[in-house]
């Protein structure tokens, strides 16, 4: 095509045919285009290359903060209430953060799992043993979920137990329950009512730690 | 275990369902996300676009007749609020006269490296084009939307979908050639 041909229904196509939404008709018409036509195939190379650079400059990108869970189900709380009634809290927590790993988790499925499984294990023997009173801040039942501050918090996959245990007993936090869906545990980081403002200082000392996927204050 | 269907997704949620907000927040969020984010270029932006977005869903799932698919729908509205949030900042609107002297002043090491660099280029070129011209190239390369769902998402005929990637697409050759890559079209 020169600078006075006008584009031709095919040439308008590409970027459809390369990204595979087009339709069945049109894209056979667009192959026995490029089989037949080799400036509009070395066209095509083009568009290919758009693409991969645009999904490149995407997946560079990063994925929005994790805060904007609790920032749209904070206003969507503060909305009045449908009609229909809606599960109970806990159940909303853990199904909510179930969503949450990243699409790009380098772990395959089944790894994945048995690693979850594993730290999940790990942690129940955590818990066991915070209750039996192994840690010094874990005087209070491990069920008790009165007073006192807590965070949700999800460990990161490759963590391991020692890690944990070690992550915990240094920040003296106690695994009160959980996991829930999403491996979300609740903790307890001290056995008296914190300052939202201390509190959130705290989250954000806990999350810099290799051994947190996610951590998040419960008001 | 099956995944279920956005159009259940909605319906639940218009009956006041908050697990399948959850659900749909946890699949879309990322896509609306980096959508809203080529359009305003400002990550504290979309994050506040982003959550717009779906409390609106929420408010309106009742509203929601299924004449697009639900991700169309989603992507419309984000799309309103993405130019409803750069017109309230226009001073961080890019556009097209100001992309072109981005281009030509910068001549600084990284764009002398691109200019040797095709992908490199190609990637400095594609976030140097107008708010429309990067809205379709990411619906279409990125998001994988149809002419007929770009066309709902943005509002314009199908015909209008096709010149105006092709055009995006023509621009970007523009800006290559000022890099010293030629591909020869159009």
């Amino acid at each position: 095509m020169n600078a006075t041909d006008e584009p031709s229904e095919i040439e308008f196509l590409l970027p459809w045919y390369a990204a595979g939404t087009l339709g069945e008709r049109e894209a056979r018409q667009v192959e026995a285009a490029l089989a037949r036509d080799p400036e509009l195939a070395s066209r095509y190379e083009w568009v290919r290359e758009e693409l991969a650079q645009e999904m490149a400059i995407n997946e560079a990108t990063p994925s929005p903060a994790e805060r904007d869970v609790q920032t749209v189900f904070a206003r969507i709380d503060a909305l009045p209430r449908r009609a229909a009634a809606s599960p109970n809290r806990q159940n909303r927590i853990a199904e909510f953060f179930a969503g949450f790993a990243p699409r790009t988790l380098a772990w395959s499925a089944a790894a994945a799992a048995l690693i979850i499984a594993v730290q999940a294990g790990v942690l129940a023997d955590l818990m066991i043993k915070q209750s039996a009173g192994s840690y010094s801040t874990a005087s209070a039942p491990a069920s008790d979920h009165g007073d006192g501050a807590y965070v949700l918090m999800r460990f990161a996959p490759d963590a391991t137990s020692t890690e944990i245990a070690n992550f915990l007993s240094a920040n003296k936090l106690s695994i009160v329950d959980g996991p829930a869906a999403g491996q979300v545990y609740r903790v307890r980081v001290t056995l008296t009512k914190l300052d939202p403002a201390e509190l959130t200082r705290i989250v954000k000392t806990l999350q810099g730690d290799k051994v947190v996927g996610f951590v998040a204050a419960v008001q | 275990m099956s995944t279920p269907s956005d159009e259940i997704l909605i319906a639940r949620i218009a009956k006041g369902d908050r697990l399948a907000m959850a659900a749909l927040f946890a699949r879309y969020r990322t896509p609306i996300f980096r959508f809203v984010l080529r359009i305003v270029r400002n990550e504290t932006d979309a994050e506040d676009v982003n959550s717009d977005v779906f409390v609106d869903v929420w408010r309106q799932a009742a509203t929601f007749e299924g004449r697009s698919a639900v991700s169309t729908w989603m992507f419309s509205i984000a799309r309103f609020k993405a130019l409803n949030q750069l017109r309230r900042k226009p001073v961080d609107i890019l556009d097209e006269e100001k992309a072109e002297t981005i281009v030509e002043d910068a001549d600084d090491p990284e764009v002398a490296l691109a200019k040797k660099d095709k992908a490199a280029a190609l990637r400095q070129c594609l976030t140097k084009l107008t708010v429309d011209h990067r809205e379709i190239i990411n619906l279409v390369y990125y998001q994988h939307k149809s002419v007929e769902e770009a066309a709902q998402i943005i509002g314009i005929p199908e015909a209008t979908v096709k010149t105006r990637m092709f055009y995006a697409r023509k621009k970007l050759s523009e800006l290559l050639k000022e890099r010293g890559i030629d591909r020869g079209w159009p």
